[in-house]
């Protein structure tokens, strides 16, 4: 459980970027963020696992206060927290499989994996995370090699291989194009069922929001203006989160999901 | 059709003038004359034609000796300076260190290691270590160390951070970041710079016996202050060969890492 207590956030330069947000994020649910560009998603998500610190306010993961945590604490709490990035963050020079070993680092001693070693079942782990995200051919491949969307997929893979409780996914589609984007949401939205993994997405497009989420929270210029199950998003709730209509590049559209089923073999 | 005007290029100019007036204030300050340089020409000449007509070709075998031990020197002064500039370069890093104060200390005592030319260094440690080819094999560590470290740290501000960003939200120690975040996108860069590196010292290792540090710059100093010109041309010819190898194998390999 994900508890989040006014929680505001000004940066350096007076930026608001969120304002007194209280919010309760149950287990196994999947939440989708959505919002205007700089309406505070991205604070709002980076927040729960501490990558940007509150201004005031405070989050509570399991009734611990990630807030408070530092060092060692910290780094125990956000290895319980897997995050995904719209830019996948991978390094792009390694092999696939290190990419996701990367995920068990937490787990050991600094000084054993420095020296590249990760015990048998860390592997293994790892082997299933990518099976999870139907990827696992590609294992010995440089991550270089791969499309955006397999990107996606290995960083996937990397956060499920810290056998995490929470996903956090920040933009996870916005740098794919619109059948990925379909692969890379159903990856989400079957990992949030098999395994009850909490799962909180900023979405850029509403569509996508309305199509995968439980719940939808809506930011406006840093304030919570809507929180609800799916089903209550109408287009007067749209109105309010936007100010405005929704814009052509706000909403996917349909995609033929059809062709999902022999895209997942297609180099794109 | 109203055409934007062209933008007056001050700047350009102004750029242009500076640069005339300082040219102009270097020949000033340094003495410069054409006539001086016309009435060097002859003696010139006749020291270049005794170095490249009439080299001394026999004296090759008198140089192998210290040619290797050049080689050594420069071998052994990477290796060194390549190794302890890593710890310095990761202290100095300013995307892996977020203490200002801390980073600009060791920024500025690299600073003065690349102050110091490596000949300098070189007589200094003559002067402690006595003239011989450890002295010089010292100086080259030292100044391959503030080289690299400087190179090195560049490169580590240079990655791309997604990867580190992704490592720190998974709870990995800073460690584990250099490690796995910084290590795999610097390797190539950092293993082409110990390369350039010594392809330079290669170079000033040739000149270190000079000031007594070891290496072929012994005999460059011996015969010069004799006047066998013939000589210095074979050592010329012989240092010339052995960069132009290093180079070529060093920028193949190169182009591999990268």
């Amino acid at each position: 459980m994900v508890e989040i207590k006014n929680l505001t956030k000004i940066y350096p330069n007076g930026v608001k970027a969120l304002e007194d947000v209280s919010l309760t994020i149950k287990e196994g649910e999947f939440v989708a963020i959505i919002g205007l560009s700089g309406a505070g998603k991205s604070t709002l998500l980076r927040m729960i696992n501490k990558m940007i610190e509150p201004t005031s306010g405070d989050v509570l993961i399991n009734g611990q206060s990630i807030v408070a945590a530092r060092g060692k604490k910290l780094r125990r709490m956000r290895r319980d927290i897997g995050m995904i990035f719209q830019s996948f963050n991978l390094v792009k020079r390694s092999k696939v499989l290190t990419n996701v070993l990367a995920g068990r680092i937490a787990y050991h001693n600094p000084f054993i994996t420095t020296l590249g070693l990760f015990p048998e079942r860390d592997k293994q782990i790892a082997f299933e995370a990518l099976h999870r995200v139907n990827i696992l051919e590609k294992a010995y491949n440089r991550a270089d090699e791969l499309s955006g969307g397999q990107m996606q997929r290995v960083a996937i893979a990397r956060s499920l291989a810290q056998e995490p409780k929470i996903l956090l996914a920040d933009e996870p589609v916005a740098s794919l194009d619109p059948i990925t984007t379909i692969q890379v949401m159903n990856d989400l939205r079957r990992i949030n069922r098999d395994l009850k993994l909490t799962t909180l997405v900023n979405l850029h497009h509403v569509d996508l929001a309305l199509k995968y989420a439980h719940r939808v929270i809506g930011l406006q210029a840093g304030h919570l203006v809507f929180d609800g199950p799916t089903s209550e998003v109408d287009d007067e709730v749209l109105r309010q989160i936007y100010g405005r209509e929704l814009l052509d590049e706000e909403v996917l559209g349909e995609v033929d999901e059809e062709v999902l089923g022999d895209a997942d073999d297609i180099e794109i | 059709m109203n055409i934007p005007q062209k933008p007056l290029e001050i700047k350009k100019y102004f750029s242009i003038g500076l640069f005339l007036t300082i040219l102009f204030a270097s020949g000033w300050f340094t003495d410069f004359s054409l006539t001086e340089v016309f009435r060097g020409i002859g003696e010139t000449r006749e020291i270049l034609s005794k170095m490249f007509l009439h080299t001394d070709l026999g004296y090759v075998k008198n140089l192998l000796g210290p040619l290797a031990e050049t080689i050594q020197m420069s071998l052994i002064g990477t290796a060194i300076g390549a190794v302890t500039a890593v710890p310095v370069a990761v202290f100095s890093a300013r995307n892996f260190i977020k203490h200002k104060l801390f980073t600009g200390f060791w920024r500025n005592f690299l600073g003065v290691f690349r102050t110091i030319p490596a000949l300098v260094f070189a007589a200094i440690f003559a002067s402690v270590f006595g003239l011989n080819s450890f002295s010089g094999m010292l100086a080259l560590s030292v100044f391959t160390f503030g080289l690299l470290a400087k190179l090195i740290y560049e490169a580590m501000e240079g990655i791309d951070h997604g990867a580190v960003e992704a490592l720190e939200a998974s709870g990995a120690s800073q460690l584990s970041i250099l490690r796995y975040a910084f290590i795999p996108q610097i390797l190539p860069q950092y293993l082409s710079f110990i390369l350039y590196a010594f392809e330079i010292n290669i170079r000033s290792a040739s000149i270190l016996g000079y000031v007594g540090a070891g290496g072929i710059g012994v005999f460059y100093q011996r015969n010069l202050s004799f006047f066998r010109y013939e000589r210095i041309g074979t050592i010329v010819i012989l240092t010339f060969v052995v960069v132009l190898i290093t180079d070529a194998v060093s920028a193949k390999i190169r182009e591999k890492l990268v």
